[in-house]
C-alpha cells in the first residue's frame, strides 16, 4: 500500500472497530444499529447515483427501480436457496449483476436522450418496474406481489454493510480519479466537446449508468436482508427522488459530499422522530420538507459544491484556524 | 497526396444550403486561412470535417481515408482536432484535467487497471500528467494548471482550447477564431504561438479568423467563402487584390 | 361497438382533465425550464377548495370552481415567489429548483394531511348534480361527463385567447423564447413568470374540481399520480408546447382507459409509460416538440 493511503485506511479501520465495539457492548442498541446499517446502505445507493448524475451528468429519476431489482433478486435467491453466508454473498452479487445488466439493456437506447427527457424516461422505467413488482406474484408466489415479500432471512449485519460500503466508495473513488472518470466528467460538462476530443460519449454514459445501477442493486440486496420484508411501495418513484436529493444536497460531483449527506439524511429523518416526540410525529415530513427547501435555497450548489472533503483538508484547516487564533491572541 | 481533402462537399439544413460543392485540400505542414463574411459557412466546414454534421453530399478524406459516416470521436482519434468559436471547455474541471481528458484514447490502461490502481495505471497517469503539464507550459498556462477552466480569463481559455486540442495528438488542427476577443498584444503573442506549435508538432493548420492582420501574417494560403461557396483561393497578396472578395466583404458597387 | 365508444368517451374525459393539468406544466417549463413537481398538489388543493365550496359553503358548482381557481392562482404565485424566485435570483442551477419543487410538493402533501388541515383520510364527494343519463346513438353519456368536457373546452379556448390574443400572453411567449431579450425589451419578467404560475395553477384547480366530480373521492395525496401522468402527457406531446400538452393528454387518457378496458388493469400504468419511452426514442422531444440541431 502506498504511503498516502495509510492514514485514510487507518481511519476507516478505526471507525469500524469503534462502531463494532459500541454495538457489541450494547451502547448502540438494535434500533440505532439498524439505522446505522440503513445509513450505510443509503450511502451505497447514493454513491451509485452520484456516479451517474453527479459525475457523468446523466439525469436519472429511476434509481429506486434498480435498488428494488437488486432487493427482489437477492431476496428470491436466499428465500429459495437457503440463508447461508455463501448464498447471501451470491445473492448480493446476483442482485448487483441483474441491476447492472438491466441498466445496460435499457441504458443503451435511452441514454441517447438528453437532460430532462432522460429523467422522464428513467422515471417511466421506474414506474414500469414498480408495476412489475406489484404483479411479481404471477411469476413466482414467493415474490409476494402487492402483498409484499415476507420471510427473507435477516442476514445483513454491520460487518457486511460497512465493508461493502467501503468497497463501493473505493471503487467510485478509483473510477472518478482515472482517465475513464475524467471522460465521464467531460461528458457531463459538454457532451459535444467531449465527443470532438476523442471520447466515445456513449461508452462512458453507459459505463457510469451500469456501475451506478449495479451499486443500487447491491444496496437493495442488503436492504432486503436487513428488515426481512419487502414491499413494492419501497421502490416507487418517490424513493428515486429521495436518492436524487441526497446526491444534489451533497453537491454534484463530490463523492464525500454524497457520503456525508446520505448518512446525515438518514439520521435527520430518524432524529426528527426523536425530537418531535409521539405527539408531533405527524409533523415529521412537514418539517423535513421545510428543511429541504431552506437548505436548497441557502446552498443551491449543495453542501460541498463539487469539492471533496479530505483528511488533509480538515487537518490543514484546523491548523490554519489554530494559527489565526494565535494571531488574534 | 493531400493530407486532408474535401471533395465536392455540401451540407444542407432543411432547405438551407449552408455549404455547396466545397473543394479543399491541405498539404502536410501548411497553414491555411479560411475567411469570409459572417454566415458564409466557415464553421460549417469545420463541423463537416469533424463529423458533427456529416456532409449531405461529397466526401471528406484524411490521408486518403474517407471519413464520411464516422462519429466525431473516431475522426478525432484518426488525427483531426479543433477548437470552438464559442469556447467549449469542460468548465468545472481543472485546466490540467481538461488537457488530460483529451488524452483518454491513448491512456493505455483499462477499467480494471483504474479500479485496482495497478502499476500500469500509476505509470501512465504520471506520464500523461507530465505531458499535459508540458503542453500547458508551452501554452503559457502552467501556473493555472489547478484552477477551474471556467475561471480563466478569456484569452487563457482560448489558449487552453488549443492545448486541449493538441493533447489529442492531431495531424490536422482546426482553429475557429482563435484570436476572437483578444487585444493586439495577445494577438501578436498568439501568432508566434501558433507558428511555433505548428512547426514543433509538424501540424497542418486550417484556421478561421476575422482579424486580417493575423491571417495575412500567419497563413501561406487563403480560401474565401461566401454564401457556402468558395469564391477565391490564393496567397494573402492575391486575395487582397481580388475584386470578388472585396465585393463579398464590402458589398456591390464599392469596387 | 357501443362499448368501445363509451370507453373512448371515458378516455376523453380523463384526457381532458389531464390536459388542464398538463398545460400548467408545459407553460412553466416553457418559461423557466422547471419541472414543477408541486403542480399536482395545486391540483389537489383545487379539488379540496371546490368540494368545500359546494358542500360546506353551499356555493353553486360554477362558483365553487371559480373560487378554487382563484385560491390556487394565489397559491401558485405564492409558491413561485417564496420558493423558486429566490433561487432564480441567485442564479442557482436548474436542479436546485427541481429539488425545491419536490420539497414544496412534500410540504403541501404532508401539511394538508395534518388533522387540523384536511386530515389524511379519504373523503367521499357528494353528487354535485342529480344524475342524468342520455342515450345518443346507443352510447350512454351522463351529465357529469358533459360538464367536464364542456368546462375543459371553455377553459382551453380561454387559455388560447389569453396566450395568443392578449398583451400579457404575448409577453409570456416572448419570455419563453428568450428571457434576457424580453427583459431588455422592458418586459417585467418576474411578473410574467408569476402570471404564468397563476394561470397554470388556476387551470390545475379547475382540473382538480372536475376530477373530484368525475371520480368522487379526495385525499391529500390524490395529486401525485394525475400530476405525474399529466406531466408525462406534456412530455409526450413535446414539453413547452401548449398544443403538444393537449395532444399528449388526449393520447394518455385514451391509452389508460382503453388498456384498462381491453388489455389489463394490472399493467395499465406500465403500458402508458412504456409508450412514453417508445415515443421519446423515436421523437426525442415529443410528438410536437421542435428538434433543432445544437449550434456548435
Amino acid at each position: 500500500m502506498r504511503k498516502e493511503m495509510l492514514l485514510p485506511a487507518a481511519a476507516v479501520a478505526l471507525l469500524y472497530l469503534v462502531l463494532a465495539l459500541l454495538r457489541q457492548a450494547g451502547v448502540i442498541g438494535i434500533y440505532w444499529g439498524q439505522i446505522v446499517d440503513l445509513a450505510l446502505i443509503t450511502t451505497i445507493q447514493a454513491v451509485g447515483l452520484s456516479l451517474i448524475y453527479g459525475f457523468a451528468g446523466q439525469f436519472s429519476l429511476g434509481h429506486a427501480a434498480f435498488y428494488g431489482l437488486g432487493a427482489y433478486v437477492a431476496a428470491f435467491i436466499t428465500r429459495t436457496q437457503g440463508g447461508t453466508p455463501l448464498t447471501f454473498a451470491l445473492a448480493l452479487l446476483a442482485g448487483a449483476a441483474v441491476a447492472g445488466i438491466v441498466a445496460l439493456i435499457i441504458g443503451l437506447p435511452i441514454l441517447r436522450l438528453r437532460s430532462d427527457y432522460l429523467g422522464i424516461a428513467t422515471l417511466g422505467f421506474g414506474i414500469i418496474v414498480k408495476v412489475m413488482l406489484d404483479n411479481a406474484d404471477k411469476l413466482s408466489p414467493v415474490l409476494g406481489g402487492a402483498r409484499g415479500m415476507a420471510g427473507i432471512p435477516r442476514l445483513t449485519t454491520f460487518h457486511w454493510v460497512f465493508w461493502l460500503a467501503v468497497l463501493t466508495i473505493l471503487i467510485a473513488r478509483n473510477l472518478v480519479n482515472s482517465s475513464h472518470g475524467r471522460s465521464c466528467i467531460a461528458v457531463r460538462e459538454d457532451e459535444v466537446a467531449a465527443d470532438i476530443m476523442g471520447i466515445d460519449t456513449t461508452q462512458f454514459k453507459t459505463l457510469a449508468f451500469v456501475m451506478g445501477c449495479a451499486m443500487a442493486g447491491l444496496a437493495g440486496g442488503l436492504y432486503a436482508h436487513l428488515y426481512s420484508f419487502l414491499h413494492p411501495s419501497s421502490f416507487d418513484f418517490l424513493k428515486s427522488f429521495d436518492v436524487l436529493l441526497v446526491v444534489v444536497l451533497g453537491g454534484l460531483g463530490s463523492l464525500t459530499g454524497t457520503v456525508v449527506t446520505s448518512i446525515g439524511w438518514v439520521f435527520l429523518l430518524e432524529g426528527l422522530r426523536d425530537v418531535l416526540g409521539q405527539q408531533f410525529l405527524d409533523w415529521r415530513w412537514v418539517v423535513y420538507a421545510l428543511i429541504l427547501i431552506a437548505v436548497m435555497i441557502a446552498r443551491p450548489q449543495g453542501l460541498m459544491g463539487g469539492k471533496e472533503l479530505s483528511l488533509d483538508m480538515l487537518l490543514r484547516r484546523r491548523a490554519a484556524r489554530g494559527g489565526a487564533d494565535h494571531g488574534a491572541a | 497526396m493531400a493530407l486532408l481533402e474535401c471533395r465536392n462537399v455540401s451540407r444542407h439544413f432543411g432547405g438551407l444550403r449552408a455549404l455547396s460543392g466545397l473543394d479543399l485540400s491541405l498539404e502536410q505542414g501548411e497553414v491555411v486561412g479560411l475567411i469570409g463574411p459572417n454566415g458564409a459557412g466557415k464553421t460549417t466546414v469545420f463541423n463537416v470535417i469533424t463529423g458533427v454534421f456529416p456532409p449531405t453530399e461529397g466526401e471528406v478524406l484524411l490521408e486518403g481515408r474517407v471519413l464520411n459516416g464516422l462519429k466525431p470521436y473516431r475522426i478525432t482519434q484518426l488525427g483531426i482536432a479543433r477548437t470552438f468559436q464559442n469556447i467549449r471547455l469542460f468548465r468545472e474541471m481543472s485546466v490540467l484535467h481538461n488537457v488530460m481528458a483529451a488524452m483518454h484514447p491513448r491512456c493505455g490502461y483499462g477499467l480494471v487497471d483504474a479500479l485496482l490502481r495497478t502499476a500500469r495505471f500509476g505509470r501512465r497517469e504520471r506520464e500523461m500528467r507530465d505531458e499535459a503539464l508540458a503542453l500547458l507550459e508551452r501554452m503559457n498556462l502552467a501556473d493555472r494548471a489547478h484552477d477551474k477552466a471556467g475561471s480563466l480569463p478569456y484569452g487563457d481559455q482560448r489558449r487552453l482550447e488549443i492545448a486541449r486540442a493538441l493533447a489529442t495528438h492531431p495531424k490536422v488542427l482546426l482553429l475557429d477564431e482563435p484570436a476572437a476577443g483578444m487585444n493586439p498584444a495577445e494577438v501578436d503573442e498568439l501568432v508566434e504561438l501558433i507558428r511555433g506549435i505548428a512547426g514543433d508538432f509538424g501540424l497542418t493548420v486550417l484556421l478561421i479568423e476575422h482579424q486580417m492582420g493575423l491571417v495575412m501574417n500567419l497563413c501561406e494560403r487563403l480560401v474565401v467563402l461566401d454564401f457556402g461557396e468558395v469564391i477565391a483561393k490564393g496567397t494573402p497578396g492575391e486575395i487582397q487584390r481580388n475584386p470578388r472578395v472585396l465585393e463579398a466583404y464590402l458589398g456591390k458597387g464599392v469596387v | 361497438m357501443e362499448h368501445l365508444l363509451e370507453q373512448t368517451l371515458n378516455g376523453l374525459q380523463l384526457g381532458f382533465v389531464y390536459a388542464l393539468i398538463a398545460v400548467g406544466y408545459t407553460m412553466v417549463y416553457g418559461i423557466i425550464k422547471l419541472i414543477n413537481f408541486a403542480h399536482g398538489d395545486v391540483f389537489m388543493i383545487g379539488a379540496f377548495v371546490a368540494v368545500f365550496g359546494f358542500t360546506s359553503w353551499g356555493l353553486p358548482w360554477p362558483l365553487a370552481i371559480l373560487v378554487a381557481m382563484l385560491a390556487c392562482a394565489v397559491l401558485g404565485m405564492g409558491i413561485e415567489r417564496l420558493a423558486y424566485r429566490p433561487l432564480r435570483i441567485k442564479g442557482a442551477p436548474r436542479i436546485a429548483a427541481l429539488i425545491t419543487a419536490i420539497g414544496v410538493s412534500l410540504f403541501i402533501e404532508y401539511f394538508t394531511s395534518l388533522d387540523f388541515v384536511f386530515g389524511s383520510d379519504y373523503r367521499n364527494v357528494p353528487r354535485v348534480l342529480p344524475e342524468r343519463r342520455w342515450e345518443i346513438f346507443g352510447v350512454s353519456i351522463n351529465n357529469v361527463q358533459v360538464l367536464v368536457l364542456v368546462t375543459v373546452l371553455v377553459l382551453v379556448v380561454f387559455l388560447q385567447l389569453v396566450v395568443y390574443r392578449t398583451k400579457v400572453g404575448k409577453a409570456m411567449r416572448a419570455v419563453s423564447q428568450d428571457m434576457d431579450a424580453a427583459r431588455l425589451m422592458g418586459i417585467d419578467v418576474d411578473r410574467i413568470i408569476g402570471f404564468t404560475f397563476a394561470l397554470g395553477s388556476a387551470l390545475a384547480a379547475a382540473a382538480g374540481a372536475l376530477f373530484a366530480m368525475a371520480y368522487p373521492q379526495i385525499h391529500p395525496f390524490m395529486g401525485i399520480m394525475p400530476g405525474l401522468k399529466a406531466f408525462t402527457a406534456a412530455v409526450l406531446g413535446g414539453i413547452g408546447s401548449i398544443p403538444g400538452a393537449l395532444l399528449g393528454a388526449l393520447v394518455m387518457g385514451q391509452v389508460e382507459v382503453l388498456t384498462a378496458a381491453y388489455l389489463t388493469t394490472d399493467f395499465r400504468d406500465a403500458i402508458a409509460f412504456a409508450l412514453l419511452i417508445l415515443v421519446l426514442l423515436f421523437r426525442p422531444t415529443g410528438l410536437l416538440g421542435k428538434t433543432a440541431p445544437e449550434k456548435v
